[in-house]
């Protein structure tokens, strides 16, 4: 009870203050984006920064609340609030109305939330509650199970509601693992899966498995220079090929080269796999088995886009690749965005001179687009105060993080962190045409109350955590 | 602490990297490429032609002439349309739907983005019912226009009419562009550059729905119109609309002129047509109508465009070169043997006389013998043709009068090689082109140029470009019009001309209380009744007015032409026509020349 009085002086004051100073220039920004001279009070709350500004009202108090809140009451009840979030989400996609495609909104006596959006800080609260027990182990089996549940639970809930974007932030939990330890093998099999999926949509059949077949014999004579060995793999996959030929006559030429290629390159691979089991040549069964994958995957993906996503999602992942290019197509918004931000030149307009974004070329240009009117009001000045003030932020707190004594907030931290960096990473992405268009907010800066209310209570419960952490509370893990 | 912590610093650097390719992305976006710069100038500015009113013209009293109304041309710019009530709008804009679809494909032939005119002109009466409904048509916006409108209906041929600018317009001055004005004949095509103004242009912002959010920059980079320059004319409109009133159901043509200054004070060619007629969007379709009535041709400017043999109106002009050139002097006697006569005929026995009674009787033997009188004074026909074609070209004929005339005629006069192509050179003589002595034969004027003889003999030998424009508000007129071009013949050989010329004057067209000179004409026409004409100034000293009416098919000069010039003299200088001379007005009213059989000619002449 002494330490209690302490927390106000604990608090990590900087964050708070960057917390302000980002909620601020959002709400300024919002502002200028939907400012008219018809509504120039800025606390008109008729408009969208008026309501900003009672959204940031009731997310300082809530930030108060969550101050005022024992530590312990986070770790006991994390189970408990994950799991209110999940039924949340569930009651979501039962009684929702569909709005814009998407059915995310649950409304309170007139009152609109996002379940998905305050999902996140209870998928972080559970994470780390589950990953600071004794038993947890990131190389067990039942516990990277367990955790994956946790995760993917509201991620898949989430994509049902159709809000991919929301979805996509789970997967961002990874780099939480990476600090916990998990293999960087992970982290490759990430960039290789994603590597492997670009391909698989950029290259045609034929050429990816050439490109492929390319890279495996490379690799294989890397690994093995010994010609006498290599000659043997070379004979074993143009056999296969040779077969795939033979069969595709038999059947009377029904297949494109490209498929002929690639299951003859499966055949080959196979014999190769056999054969290096055999003679137990462990790299050689190990790049079989890449490749085997590899090629797999690839096939999958090819396989998935042009059958599975609607085509919408096709375009926009096309466009993002940069396969197709239509100005006044579905990369009208990305452009318009781009434009918007690229005449803000090195200063910008100045405030509230904005054109682009006012005159609604740019979309969403409160929401999603909010980026727009800092680049194009403040220009490249601008852009990059609110890039610098967001990377400080992000690092202060996995600064704070590793201060921590307790794994449980160390792992919240973390999440936190990451979390915040997703957005930041997505939203700033897609605003300069370099992520595709993945509608999820700026964290502090794009209008809405969920989200806003979302991340100052996914923060303050981390500042809390950090205010108290020199205190002994349950932890299973203490140090 | 684990052992892990290490990998705090990897992930802070993770966030320093993506910050820095966001920041390096940023800077080629924002500060290295210019490109979206301009993109985004082209996605909020709309410039707006700012079009100015033509200036105005007014009449030598200021009386206001032309004047502006407002009109609207509908634009669309094909790629912001969105379906809308077809039938509505073609209601609305009273057009069918073969035209709107028209329009359409042709503005999206012309550009998807950029606006182009769908319907011109449209009358504001139709423009506020259509502006409320506007809403309605996404990618619709209308441009304010101004048409011209006419006081009165009145000197149409004169003042000319304003159309679209064609390719070869746009060719020749790039300050047009497609869908701009430009005066086509008249007045408006001679002073084009004074009355079009400067277009300006205004800078709008526009939002994505390509409404107007307001100017940009605060207007400080608009270019307001300049309206174009208000002129006088020196036309007299009162006199202009009884001469045409008089021409009522008559071919013919009429110019007034003050001799002391060449203004014109009237310029008539009949028939007329309302000026209004020609503008909007019934000028096409009235364009087409007047073009196409080849019986009476309204749209040919008679008065400056027909080529009418003087006839005996040359008589005068004839006299005074043999006077100057000493062919006859005052107490030079021939002797008429009326129809007896040789080689030309006379249509009264006028006896032993004068040149003065030569001009009032308008006798042919005399003016045959003093035009051989003047040939035979040189050594050969040619060269004593030449002579006397010398003074022709000082009375105007056969030259360009006016430079301020759209398009005017120089009229036909015949040259030495012309006659030796057709005789054989020393194979023709006075006698051989005898006809020219009476005004006929291969010459050819414009009533334009006949008038301005009537000014040069009002004047006793000179006169000025005659000219419709008198000043131009902020401009000067062409400096020329204030150079006095004098005849070769003396100023005393003028009196005995006048003299005749004021013995014309009689019956009807004499004005009691006015002493005023005249002469007729009767022009023989091969392909029905016979052409009048009258050549006059008034009042004998110190003329006011000099002019020339034409009336086709009118048989005798006296008839028609005569009593029509003396009422427009009456009405210019009297302002009224006396009680006693109000039938002769009527009479001229009422008739029908354009019928053969109503026309009534009164045998009473002197020709
Ligand atoms: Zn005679």
């Amino acid at each position: 009870m002494i330490q209690r009085n302490n927390i106000w002086s604990n608090i990590d004051w900087i964050t708070v203050l960057l917390y302000l100073v980002l909620v601020f220039m959002g709400w300024f920004n919002i502002y200028a984006a939907v400012y008219d001279t018809d509504h120039q009070s800025i606390f008109d709350i008729s408009q969208r920064y008026g309501k900003q500004l009672l959204w940031i009202g009731a997310g300082v108090a809530l930030a108060i609340i969550i101050m005022s809140i024992e530590t312990n009451f986070y770790v006991f009840f994390s189970y408990a609030i994950y799991g209110v979030m999940v039924s949340l989400l569930l009651l979501v996609l039962l009684i929702a109305n569909e709005v814009n495609g998407a059915r995310s909104w649950l409304e309170i006596g007139g009152f609109k939330l996002q379940p998905s959006e305050f999902a996140k800080f209870a998928t972080a609260l559970a994470l780390a509650r589950y990953m600071s027990t004794f038993d947890f182990k990131l190389k067990n089996f039942k516990s990277l199970a367990i955790m994956a549940l946790i995760i993917f639970t509201p991620a898949a809930l989430i994509l049902l509601q159709n809000d991919t974007g929301s979805a996509l932030v789970y997967f961002s939990f990874v780099l939480v693992l990476f600090r916990e330890g998990l293999s960087g093998l992970v982290l490759f099999l990430g960039t290789l899966v994603a590597t492997l999926f670009i391909l698989a949509l950029i290259l045609s059949k034929l050429t990816l498995i050439l490109v492929l077949l390319g890279a495996a014999a490379l690799i294989y004579l890397i690994l093995n220079p010994k010609f006498s060995q290599y000659f043997k793999i070379l004979v074993f996959f143009a056999t296969g090929i040779l077969l795939s030929f033979l069969l595709n006559a038999i059947l009377g030429k029904k297949y494109e080269l490209g498929d002929i290629i690639i299951f003859g390159s499966i055949l080959g691979s196979l014999v190769t796999l056999v054969y290096s089991l055999i003679k137990k040549f462990k790299n050689y069964a190990i790049i079989s088995l890449f490749f085997l994958g590899s090629v797999l995957f690839s096939i999958s993906v090819d396989y998935t886009f042009n059958n599975i996503l609607e085509s919408h999602h096709q375009v926009r992942i096309k466009e993002l690749l940069g396969l197709e290019s239509n100005p006044y197509g579905a990369g009208y918004h990305v452009n318009q965005s781009k434009i918007a931000i690229g005449s803000g030149g090195m200063w910008g307009k100045g405030y509230l001179n904005g054109t682009q974004t006012k005159f609604n070329f740019v979309p969403e240009q409160s929401t999603d687009f909010i980026f727009c009117t800092v680049g194009e009001e403040w220009g490249f000045a601008g852009t990059f105060v609110v890039i610098a003030l967001f990377v400080f932020f992000l690092s202060r707190l996995v600064w704070l993080a590793e201060r921590q004594r307790s794994v449980f907030s160390r792992i919240y931290g973390y999440s936190v962190a990451i979390i915040l960096f997703f957005h930041f990473v997505v939203n700033i992405g897609m605003t300069i045409g370099i992520m595709p268009v993945i509608g999820i907010p700026l964290p502090f800066f794009s209008y809405g109350g969920s989200s806003l209310w979302s991340f100052t209570i996914l923060l303050f419960i981390f500042i809390r955590l950090d205010a108290s952490r020199l205190e002994n509370f349950r932890d299973s893990r203490n140090t | 602490m684990n052992d892990y912590s290490k990998r705090s610093y990897i992930i802070i650097l993770v966030f320093v990297l993506v910050a820095l390719v966001f920041l390096i992305r940023l800077f080629r976006l924002q500060v290295l490429d210019s490109t979206y710069k301009q993109y985004a100038t082209n996605n909020v500015l709309r410039e707006v032609v700012q079009y100015p009113a033509r200036g105005l013209i007014y009449d030598r009293n200021g009386e206001l002439l032309v004047y502006n109304k407002t009109a609207y041309d509908l634009l669309i710019t094909p790629r912001e349309v969105k379906a809308f009530d077809t039938t509505l709008f073609c209601n609305l804009l009273d057009i069918t739907r073969e035209d709107l679809e028209a329009g359409i494909d042709k503005a999206k032939k012309y550009s998807k983005y950029k606006p182009s005119i769908l319907v011109k002109q449209i009358s504001p009466e139709n423009y506020a019912v259509l502006q409320e409904q506007l809403y309605k048509f996404v990618g619709f916006h209308t441009q304010t226009r101004t048409l011209r409108e006419y006081s009165a209906p009145a000197a149409a041929h004169a003042l000319g009419y304003v159309g679209e600018v064609t390719q070869n317009d746009i060719n020749k001055d790039a300050y047009y562009k497609s869908g701009d004005y430009i005066g086509v004949s008249g007045i408006e095509k001679t002073y084009e550059a004074q009355l079009r103004g400067t277009k300006g242009v205004k800078k709008n912002l526009v939002d994505v729905h390509n409404r107007i959010q307001g100017s940009y920059l605060g207007g400080s980079e608009d270019i307001p119109a300049q309206i174009g320059n208000n002129l006088t004319t020196t036309l007299d409109i009162d006199l202009q609309l009884y001469a045409e009133k008089l021409f009522k159901n008559k071919k013919g043509a009429v110019v007034a002129i003050e001799p002391s200054s060449g203004e014109v004070l009237a310029l008539v060619s009949a028939p007329v047509y309302d000026p209004g007629l020609l503008v909007g969007r019934v000028r096409g379709a009235n364009y087409s109508m007047l073009e196409s009535d080849s019986l009476l041709r309204p749209l040919f400017n008679r008065a400056l465009l027909a080529k009418y043999p003087p006839g005996s109106t040359f008589k005068t002009i004839n006299a005074l070169i043999g006077l100057q050139e000493q062919a006859i002097t005052t107490n030079t006697m021939f002797t008429c043997y009326g129809k007896g006569s040789s080689p030309i005929r006379c249509t009264h026995d006028h006896g032993t006389i004068n040149v003065v009674g030569a001009i009032s009787g308008s006798c042919n033997p005399f003016m045959w013998n003093t035009f051989r009188s003047i040939i035979g004074r040189s050594k050969t026909s040619a060269e004593g043709f030449n002579k006397w074609r010398h003074y022709l070209l000082d009375f105007g004929l056969g030259t360009t009068l006016s430079e301020d005339f759209a398009n005017s005629l120089k009229g036909d006069l015949p040259t030495v090689d012309y006659y030796n192509r057709i005789y054989g050179k020393g194979h023709w003589n006075a006698l051989t082109v005898r006809s020219l002595a009476i005004g006929q034969g291969e010459l050819g004027a414009t009533p334009l140029q006949m008038a301005n003889v009537a000014a040069i003999v009002a004047n006793r030998g000179y006169y000025y470009e005659p000219h419709i424009v008198k000043a131009i508000e902020g401009d000067t007129i062409r400096s020329s019009f204030k150079t006095k071009h004098g005849v070769e013949i003396d100023a005393k050989y003028f009196e005995p001309i006048i003299e005749g010329m004021s013995r014309v004057v009689k019956g009807a067209y004499l004005i009691p209380g006015l002493e005023y000179c005249g002469k007729t004409g009767t022009i023989q026409n091969n392909h029905g009744i016979d052409h009048g004409a009258f050549e006059a100034f008034a009042p004998k000293d110190n003329p006011e007015i000099a002019i020339f009416v034409y009336v086709e098919n009118s048989k005798w000069g006296a008839s028609y032409a005569a009593p029509i010039a003396g009422l427009l003299i009456e009405k210019y200088l009297n302002d009224t026509i006396a009680t006693n001379r109000q039938y002769v007005e009527k009479l001229m009213l009422n008739a029908n020349l354009l019928d053969p059989n109503k026309i009534v000619i009164e045998d009473d002449s002197e020709e």
